[in-house]
């Protein structure tokens, strides 16, 4: 970066740098588009200060060695991770660490094959498909399968950790999973853990914050709660948190879609003359309390046969 | 005698950092890289053997370099070269060309003339390599 001749400079602006990379843009939608994730937040700024160091050391010469920029988000369903990760891949590509800034987002099926020899193939065709940006392996515990020791996965592991470590210049790894999955994974990967430099952990959303996303996510439809619907929302998501296969924002945003449809058959069936914007872009309470998550949850799903067996 | 084929052939050989950025302006017009090797450097020869498909989606040519890197692993020893071809209507064909690797010892060519009727002559040109069998050129 410095070699093109001119002597390293002997001072740095590390305010003027930190505008200049358009860092603190990205910073700042990250505060503003994602909902509380407050110890994630303090985690990505304090790695976006200490690559600006990094690359202020580097520009001085002081450093030659990229950092190990690898990196694992854990934390349960719907906590933001694949939103986070292209915020970060844009993050480290205004700090010129990586080339492109892309994200390709992978899964156990895109790296492993299905019979011998398929498998070094598929991974480097990913791996060559991410150079430039960042890669994230979503679920990424699903790679090594210790149950099946003939388990393609364990190669796709193997090319993995030495690509991470040799192509440190052309690629980001970032690994995503439950957090107990991957402290097992980790732990009978020990390869993945020495390469991995950050690890952040997502917490889950409060019941404040989702409230907070729902609403974010309706006004960025043009939809909007009215206060009635607005306090269903919040029973709604109290309940539905009690309930399996709670996945946070991926949960309000299902329920959302069906509030959605709701509201459109409502409109349809009372309908009785022209409809304003208003009645058009209005959840009402209705459209949410006639979830299931409000009988019972989604053990109720097949009432009729239940009827049936009464 | 040094082989002169493709771009940049008359200048010194690239290094990976000068591939990277010839890939890397291919790529970003949209071009698609490929990697080929052959052991035979007639200048008619135009289908090399291909390393790889043609890289159609990789945004940056660190995967071109890492694809040399691995044929220069197995074919350290033959012609290797990069091309980029054009996929666009009205072209359709190789916009560039430039070798990335070359043997050790480049052996160069022969004329061959053959005498025909009527005291004619017929000139050709071969390699010295070619008189190897394949697999055995360039040591």
């Amino acid at each position: 970066m410095s070699d093109n001749g001119t002597r390293p400079p002997t001072e740095v602006d590390l305010a003027a740098a930190y505008e200049e990379s358009g860092v603190r843009d990205i910073l700042r939608e990250l505060e503003d588009t994602m909902i509380g994730l407050g110890p994630v937040k303090q985690r990505i700024r304090e790695s976006a200060a200490l690559l600006l160091v990094d690359q202020a050391r580097r520009q001085m010469g002081l450093a030659t060695d990229t950092p190990t920029l690898h990196m694992s988000f854990t934390g349960n369903p719907g906590t933001g991770k694949t939103t986070v990760a292209l915020k970060m891949a844009s993050l480290l590509h205004r700090l010129g660490y990586v080339r492109k800034g892309h994200l390709v987002t992978v899964t156990r099926d895109d790296l492993v094959g299905q019979y011998i020899g398929h498998t070094a193939p598929k991974t480097k065709e990913i791996l060559k498909k991410a150079m430039g940006g960042v890669l994230f392996i979503d679920e990424a515990y699903y790679l090594y399968r210790p149950e099946n020791e003939r388990d393609y996965g364990q190669e796709a592991i193997e090319i993995l950790l030495q690509v991470m470590e040799n192509n440190r210049d052309d690629l980001v790894v970032i690994l995503a999973g439950y957090g107990d999955r991957m402290d097992r994974f980790f732990e009978s990967n020990p390869g993945f853990r020495s390469r991995i430099a950050h690890h952040i952990e997502f917490p889950d959303y409060s019941d404040d914050e989702l409230l907070r996303i729902s609403e974010g996510m309706l006004a960025d439809q043009n939809y909007a709660f009215d206060d009635e619907a607005r306090q269903t929302m919040v029973e709604y998501i109290a309940a539905r948190r009690t309930q399996s296969h709670f996945a946070n924002a991926r949960s309000i945003r299902n329920a959302l879609d069906r509030a959605r449809l709701r509201q459109a058959n409502r409109l349809f069936s009372e309908a009785a003359g022209p409809v304003d914007a208003t009645a058009l872009s209005t959840i009402r309470e209705a459209d949410i309390r006639a979830s299931r998550v409000f009988r019972g949850g989604l053990d109720t799903d097949r009432p009729v046969r239940r009827d049936a067996a009464e | 005698m040094r082989l002169r084929q493709g771009q940049f052939s008359f200048l010194p050989d690239l290094t990976d950092a000068q591939i990277h950025d010839q890939a890397q302006y291919a790529i970003d017009n949209g071009w698609a890289v490929s990697v080929e090797y052959t052991d035979d450097p007639h200048p008619r020869n135009t289908y090399w053997e291909m390393w790889g498909h043609p890289m159609f989606d990789n945004p940056d040519a660190a995967a071109v370099v890492f694809e040399i890197n691995e044929c220069r692993k197995e074919h350290g020893g033959k012609y290797i070269r990069v091309i980029a071809f054009d996929s666009s209507a009205g072209w359709e064909s190789i916009r560039m060309s430039f070798i990335v690797n070359r043997p050790k010892d480049e052996p160069g060519f022969r004329v061959v003339r053959q005498e025909g009727e009527g005291r004619i002559i017929r000139y050709t040109v071969e390699s010295y390599a070619v008189r190897e069998p394949e697999g055995r050129r360039y040591a």
